[in-house]
């Protein structure tokens, strides 16, 4: 495990753990601190290094530096929970359901870059978290799942809570392994830990029989990860980086395409160095978004569907893409045929099946884009030294776009102006703040509207959208910062998915801050049935009422039952105040619960299924977008 | 139709099969034939996968099953390049009138006749795909009760 250590610590930023002290751990616990034994040097096995399968997966995760897990208890995984509770150094955190314990393992991974953990049981637990290792596969988050198994002598026989977890995780996981026996229990984490951190990072499952936690093993660190068919290329292909350096210092018309590649390698300030080196506009993804501050005079906005004019058109107009982990998902590409059509194309991934994938690239780089962008900067000024082209044209071209479209803040029917809560939530709240969002109109305008300074201070289900992230996720922030602003930004239908884990935030001291952008309906799905589907709105429409401070539930209410503090706000107005109040309250969680039309939209939008090039300023307004500079 | 074969070491752990025939389902890709057994290298099975796909997209799948992390290595075979086995077991309806005709016509594919019963007769024959449909051709008229045909599997021809 040496390799997979330091491999660990260059590449994720680290929190301050602390090791257990063998004074004050569990006695069974405390037999294993002492230096690993070898078998194989006639050591003899004592009654000492002998741990339960469970106590193993504890001195693990104590390994690894863990200090938090997230997940509840149930049957069979009562033996990890047991020697869960013997651990001086990892606390857990335990929700009301097991696709939450997930989200909130995930708003901590994102929030420190560090694996996130969750622990859930045998059958509908396990079965719960499959969600969630689609969000965290999807936007290549790390994570480790431990689910219980029923007894092995009992798996195939439809045992009571049996469910073939491993089975059913295949195509939303990095790996998963089976354990069916104590022994097996510290490789099995060990290749998890080193998998879900290495390389492009993911999930892992490990499911472990229940026999296997109670069974007897001699427990052995470090651990060698023998994994014959996982070999991850970091370093990148010089000449490669030569060919990328000459592209783009020749390039009239380049965009650096940035997505979550560059956040999981920590890699932002080598971005802002090569960005700032060759002088290039900046498109961030919504994983990536924080890379470059907001503000920032390079700075473009988010790409795609619900992007911003200049990110969108800079991509159509660009003659060269230059796509540093990114990956050309189709809500940034919209109809990939017609996607940055002039465009040549570098592409860096440390996963060598997205190169290409998608779009085919001209220069395909595979490697760690810290290494990468590390290489790319020196050579790019080499370079460059003998001469590049001129961005004057372009960025007249961009800066004419950013002048006649900027982003806008609406507010139909004299209710709140979504995007302008936001904006002075992030501005009052400070760059320090962390923002994890649910999934729908309200994620989008956060994504546009937070003046964000730093990457992993956005927490979303990009890649996933799974509505009730947000909750979660900010309690995972917040148990990772608990010195921090953490904000969840939920929609009305989000916040009743997951709105119960605020008992939690309450009850551990953990005075998360909601703001419920309450629009009464489901509002993205909304939006598409006012747009596409002739304004047949079908069961989108939450409530009856016609009156917006009848809505049921009253958010404000059901944050005082769950012990948080609950402020309606329905008057642009009281804005401030109410984000003051908010800010000032740290002894319990607030909600607040703001008032805003059903028919407050997202702004600029690409119809889904075309091309970029019919993205829509306002409703029915395209923008104008030829001109000299840019063709 | 574009048929490629793969030859994968592999480490044969439990669901590799089901972890490579379901990648294949969710990218959309057909398999022909798969088979697996022991290769050289101790605890590694070599895996032959013969898949229908275009040359472009079948550099996508060798990326994606390169991903799995109990796929130690995949080569493409070529054809023209390769040693390409197929194994057949046909049963032939033949009594006693017929039965020396199909013993002959086997004979003439170095098939083997390796059962003999009183209506038919179990014929084996190994060798490329398209000598075994030719035989199969000419088998049919007896009447065929029972076809068992193997995936492919290859070998590079040469020293390497
Ligand atoms: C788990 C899940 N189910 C369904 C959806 C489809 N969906 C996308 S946005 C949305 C509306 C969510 O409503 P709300 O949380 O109030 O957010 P709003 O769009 O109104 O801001 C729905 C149902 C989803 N993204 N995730
Ligand atoms: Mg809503």
């Amino acid at each position: 495990m040496s390799t997979a250590t330091t491999k660990y610590v260059r590449r994720y930023r680290t929190v301050a753990s602390t090791v257990p002290s063998p004074a004050t751990v569990h006695p069974h616990t405390r037999a294993c601190l002492q230096p690993a034994r070898n078998p194989e040097e006639g050591e003899p096995m004592t009654q000492e290094n002998m741990l339960t399968g469970a106590q193993i997966v504890v001195r693990c995760l104590e390994e690894f530096r863990v200090t938090d897990v997230f997940g509840l208890p149930g049957g069979a995984i009562l033996p990890v929970y047991d020697a869960l509770g013997a651990s001086a150094s990892i606390s857990r955190m335990v929700l009301h359901q097991q696709q939450s314990a997930g989200h909130a393992a995930m708003g901590y991974a994102l929030s420190t870059g560090r694996p996130g953990v969750c622990v859930a049981g045998s059958g509908p637990a396990a079965m719960g978290l499959v969600s969630v290792l689609q969000d965290a596969l999807v936007d290549s988050v790390p994570m480790v799942a431990i689910t219980g198994q029923v007894r092995s002598d009992l798996i195939g026989t439809d045992a009571f809570q049996e469910a073939d977890v491993v089975g059913a995780s295949l195509p939303v996981t990095k790996h998963s392994l089976q354990v069916t026996r104590a022994e097996d229990v510290a490789p099995a984490l060990a290749s998890a830990w080193e998998l879900a951190t290495t390389g492009r990072p993911g999930p892992v499952l490990v499911d472990i029989t229940q026999d296997a936690q109670e069974g007897a093993a001699a427990f052995q660190w470090p651990l060698r990860v023998d994994l014959p068919g996982f070999h991850p290329v970091t370093k990148p292909n010089a000449k490669q980086v030569r060919q990328a350096a000459v592209r783009l210092a020749a390039s009239q018309r380049p965009v650096l395409y940035v997505g979550g590649g560059v956040v999981r390698a920590d890699a932002a300030a080598a971005l802002r160095a090569l960005a700032e080196a060759c002088g290039a506009p900046v498109v961030t993804t919504m994983p990536a978004l924080g890379v470059m501050p907001d503000g920032h005079p390079q700075y473009l906005g988010m790409p795609g569907m619900y992007g911003t004019v200049p990110a969108v058109l800079a991509l159509q107009r660009a003659d060269l893409v230059v796509a540093l982990g990114a990956r050309f998902a189709d809500r940034v590409t919209g109809r990939a045929s017609t996607f940055a059509p002039m465009a040549k194309v570098v592409h860096v991934d440390i996963d060598p099946a997205e190169i290409s994938k998608l779009r085919e690239a001209d220069v395909p780089i595979v490697g760690d884009l810290a290494e990468v962008l590390g290489d790319l900067l020196p050579v790019y000024r080499e370079v460059s030294a003998h001469g590049h082209a001129d961005l004057a044209p372009w960025w007249g071209y961009l800066n004419g776009l950013r002048s006649s479209y900027p982003t806008t803040e609406d507010a139909p029917d004299r209710l709140l102006s979504p995007q302008r809560v936001l904006r002075r939530l992030g501005e009052l709240s400070g760059p320090d703040s962390y923002f994890a969002t649910g999934s729908g109109l309200h994620q989008v305008w956060a994504a546009n509207a937070l003046p964000l300074q730093e990457p992993g201070h956005f927490l979303s289900p990009c890649g996933a959208g799974t509505a009730g992230f947000g909750l979660p996720a900010a309690l995972g922030a917040k148990r990772a910062h608990p010195e921090a602003t953490v904000w969840a930004v939920e929609g009305d239908n989000g916040f009743q998915i997951s709105g119960s884990e605020l008992a939690v935030c309450a009850a551990a001291g953990l005075p998360v801050k909601v703001v419920v952008l309450n629009n009464g309906s489901l509002g993205m799905a909304r939006q598409w049935q006012t747009l596409f589907f002739d304004g047949n709105r079908v069961d989108t429409d939450l409530q009856s009422s016609p009156s917006p401070t009848e809505w049921v539930p009253d958010f404000a209410k059901l944050a005082e039952a769950y012990g948080a503090r609950g402020i309606t706000v329905s008057d642009p107005s009281q804005v401030d105040a109410a984000v003051r109040e908010a800010l000032s309250t740290n002894d319990r969680p607030v909600v607040l619960n703001v008032l805003v039309s059903p028919d407050t939209m997202v702004w600029p939008m690409v119809p889904d299924g075309v091309s970029n090039d019919f993205i829509q300023y306002r409703r029915g307004q395209a923008p104008v977008f030829d001109s000299e500079a840019g063709a | 139709m574009s048929i490629h074969i793969l030859s994968m070491l592999v480490e044969n752990r439990p669901g590799l099969l089901t972890r490579v025939s379901g990648l294949f389902a969710r990218r959309g890709f057909n398999i022909e034939s798969m088979t697996a057994g022991p290769s050289e290298v101790p605890n590694l099975f070599r895996m032959t996968l013969v898949a229908d796909v275009e040359s472009q997209p079948l550099e996508q799948v060798t990326k994606q099953l390169n991903k799995l992390v109990d796929v130690v290595k995949i080569v493409e075979l070529k054809p023209e390049t390769s040693v390409l086995r197929e194994h057949l077991l046909i049963k032939v309806k033949a009594d006693p009138t017929v039965r020396q005709q199909v013993v002959e016509l086997a004979q003439l594919f170095r098939a083997r006749v390796v059962d003999v019963a009183s209506e038919a007769v179990v014929v084996e024959a190994t060798g490329e795909g398209t000598k075994l449909n030719a035989l199969l051709d000419l088998l049919e008229p007896y009447g065929v009760k029972e076809i068992v045909h193997s995936g492919l599997i290859a070998i590079a021809r040469g020293n390497r």
